[in-house]
């Protein structure tokens, strides 16, 4: 039922994207003797409706504007010209559907792919992606157990939990100085491996944890689990999972008079939480791997780019779906080839300038040294308060991000 | 002692919202026999419907008591509609059909309703603008606001009206007649068609007005928020005895306080092995025990093969 009215939906925009590359084609045809023109397809998987649709659709955008970009810059790879085609597919957030996507590619024979959105989506189509030989570059995934799995073609952009969790731990115990919490999550793979990393590290600090709860990424009643806490009396409360559930939650929260800060990951740091919290989200924290957007060394450009094509703003990934596109293009570069068998082994060896900043890969896939960023939300906006590099951020004080 | 009493609030909250939906499916079955299992969708369109026009009207800078009244009155206009319209081009033409035949219709309309209204208001969730800062009350120690107080009273001011409504009313009388048997109602000059399509109209007003509380209470509105909210609805119909009335009205009070009871200590009970996440198990478990010992549930009288 879904997908039925969607596969139109996605095939007019696999259709734009290809009519648009036929409608620049004749530009450089004045040139003497044009180039054989090599088509390379990339994949883009994330949801592109249901509740997360926003966050997958820019996802995607972020995609799409860096495959435009690499065909307006007529790239030669192996003495063709490379022609990038995108082939977005919707996984709806749904790990199930994430496997059949991913059949899907590999079948489509995608030379790389950008996704998932979701650590729950991600880890089992790696596997799928994998057995194909087709190279993953997740922008957002945090599940630490996605790069895990032994598979050499699974490369993440972004800080994952074990580094996003504790860097939470961490400035819950030295910058709030908080000496109860409670947690709670979702219930899926993001939101419970993000708050027991934080559960692990605060526990280490010597913090109490004195409540655990769970919900579900379909609920909006928190109330019951709510006053629960309530009756716990925590300094914080910390919340594994995404923005739908997360803004509903602090709403609730001070209806039932709780007064405890509230804290959780890169899921609720968007302009949605917000939008659903209202007047409730004013001083919630969130922390979000990658500098602050407009602090990315590529990042003013990019979002004027991005609203001048698509006409709204930057949700939240669309900068790393960006250099997913451009790691791969880079690697194929090197390599001289479109080939993923040729290309993937230059992949591990990145030394790519993006638009998030310098991105290299460890032996596992993971992004080296990828900074974390708490925000606060002050007057209805996301603030940056600090800015925090996981490797340096065990020991010393986390310096406090420019303004 | 106050957070039990704040968690018996919430439940009884959450219970008035699933009593007053757990009518609709109530007193259709009463009568026809069928579960309607689109009954919840048309809650969600109630609420999404509400929304829709708070939002507008609260963007036009508009005094809160009209939003709310306008809101109110669109909700039920058009959940009303649907309800008469749902009846009479999907369950009409198959009275007389086997009795699979109306209840896969029933689901079919519920997934056309959910689509439908996935097309109009799309796949994200919904904010409800802020009509007022919510007003704070104590009591016991317990805190609550004035619009749990409000949801909870309208909530029973609603439920008892139905009742008198159905014993002492010209058409509460009709209905209970068309209830007991439709053929000899109609032999007695009761236009049954008239009752069922009145019936209709009346459940989808009241699930109407529980869409507008749902999107009060949580602030936010979806397209699938029906299905849950008519599961567990249906549950609380089921847990008083589906086509009773009363019945509907005290499974749903009972479904939301256990609910909210067993979230708030299960945890404490188990020892940590059950989370909070295992409340719908408790509460459907409830279920399975109440109809073990009581199989027509807690009023429902035995009625032979409509059980």
């Amino acid at each position: 039922m879904k997908t039925a009215f969607l596969k139109p939906l996605l095939l007019s925009v696999a259709g734009s994207v290809l009519l648009w590359g036929c409608g620049k084609e004749p530009a450089p045809a004045p040139k003497p003797a044009a180039k054989p023109v090599q088509t390379v397809k990339i994949g883009s998987a994330s949801p592109l409706t249901g509740p997360q649709a926003h966050i997958g659709i820019d996802i995607r955008n972020g995609v799409q504007l860096a495959i435009d970009d690499a065909n307006a810059a007529a790239i030669e790879i192996g003495g063709k010209q490379l022609k990038l085609e995108l082939v977005a597919e919707d996984d709806e957030a749904n790990p199930t559907k994430a496997t059949t996507v991913a059949q899907k590619l590999a079948d489509a024979k995608v030379a790389a792919v950008v996704g998932h959105f979701n650590s729950g989506a991600s880890i089992p189509a790696s596997k799928i992606y994998s057995d194909a030989g087709i190279p993953q570059i997740s922008p957002s995934s945090t599940n630490p157990k996605y790069t895990q799995q032994g598979f050499k073609t699974t490369f993440r952009v972004v800080a994952h939990d074990d580094q996003q969790g504790p860097t939470l731990a961490r400035f819950a115990e030295k910058t709030l100085k908080v000496k109860t919490v409670a947690v709670i999550d979702d219930s899926t793979a993001y939101g419970q491996g993000l708050a027991e990393a934080f559960e692990k590290t605060v526990t280490a600090a010597g913090i109490k944890v004195v409540a655990r709860e769970h919900t579900t990424d379909k609920d909006t009643d928190f109330k019951a689990i709510l006053t629960r806490i309530k009756g716990k009396n925590p300094d914080l409360i910390m919340f594994g999972g995404i923005d739908p559930q997360a803004g509903p939650m602090i709403k609730q929260m001070k209806q039932l008079g709780i007064k405890a800060k509230y804290i959780g990951g890169d899921g609720m740091q968007t302009p949605n939480f917000i939008k659903l919290a209202g007047d409730a989200a004013e001083g919630a924290m969130a922390s979000i791997p990658g500098l602050p957007k407009e602090q990315m060394p590529g990042g003013k450009a990019f979002l004027e780019k991005y609203k001048a094509k698509f006409n709204q703003d930057v949700e939240l990934f669309a900068p790393m779906g960006y250099d997913a596109v451009m790691v791969f293009i880079d690697a194929m570069k090197r390599a001289q080839s479109t080939d993923p068998v040729k290309f993937l082994p230059e992949i591990g060896k990145t030394a790519y300038q993006g638009v998030i900043g310098p991105i290299a890969f460890d032996d596992k896939g993971d992004l080296k040294n990828g900074p974390i960023t708490i925000y606060v939300v002050k007057e209805g906006k996301w603030e940056p308060l600090e800015t925090v590099s996981p490797g340096a951020a065990a020991e010393q004080p986390p310096a406090p991000a420019a303004k | 002692m106050e957070i039990f009493v704040q968690q018996i609030v919430n439940g009884l909250v959450l219970g008035s919202i699933y009593a007053l939906v757990a009518l609709g499916y109530t007193m259709v079955y009463g009568i026809l026999g069928l579960i309607n299992f689109a009954h919840g969708d048309i809650t969600m369109i109630g609420a999404l419907v509400a929304l829709t026009v708070a939002q507008v009207m609260a963007a036009a800078g508009l005094p809160v008591p009209l939003i709310l009244a306008a809101a109110g009155a669109a909700a039920i206009l058009v959940c009303a509609v649907i309800g008469l319209t749902v009846e009479r081009v999907a369950y009409r033409p198959l009275r007389r059909a086997p009795r699979l035949a109306p209840l896969i219709t029933a689901i079919g309309v519920s997934i056309l309703l959910q689509y439908s209204a996935a097309l109009v208001w799309g796949k994200q969730y919904i904010a409800m603008p802020e009509l007022w800062v919510p007003h704070k009350l104590t009591l016991a120690g317990a805190q609550f606001t004035a619009l749990q107080l409000v949801i909870f009273a309208l909530a029973c001011l609603i439920m008892a009206g139905l009742i008198l409504f159905i014993r002492y009313s010209r058409m509460g009388r009709a209905m209970r007649a068309t209830e007991q048997n439709a053929e000899v109602a109609g032999l007695m000059g009761v236009n049954t068609h008239h009752v069922i399509a009145f019936t209709f109209v009346l459940g989808s007003a009241i699930g109407a007005v529980a869409g507008l509380m749902v999107v009060l209470y949580y602030g936010i509105g979806h397209y699938f928020m029906g299905f849950m909210l008519g599961l567990k609805a249906f549950t609380a119909a089921v847990l008083g005895g589906i086509g009773n009335v009363g019945g509907a009205v005290l499974g749903g009070l009972l479904l939301g306080v256990i609910e909210s009871l067993a979230s708030g200590y299960i945890g404490d009970l188990t020892g940590g092995v059950f989370g909070s996440n295992y409340r719908d198990v408790f509460a459907f478990l409830v279920l399975v025990l109440v109809l073990i010992f009581r199989p027509s549930g807690l009023l429902g009288r035995h009625s032979g093969d409509r059980a």
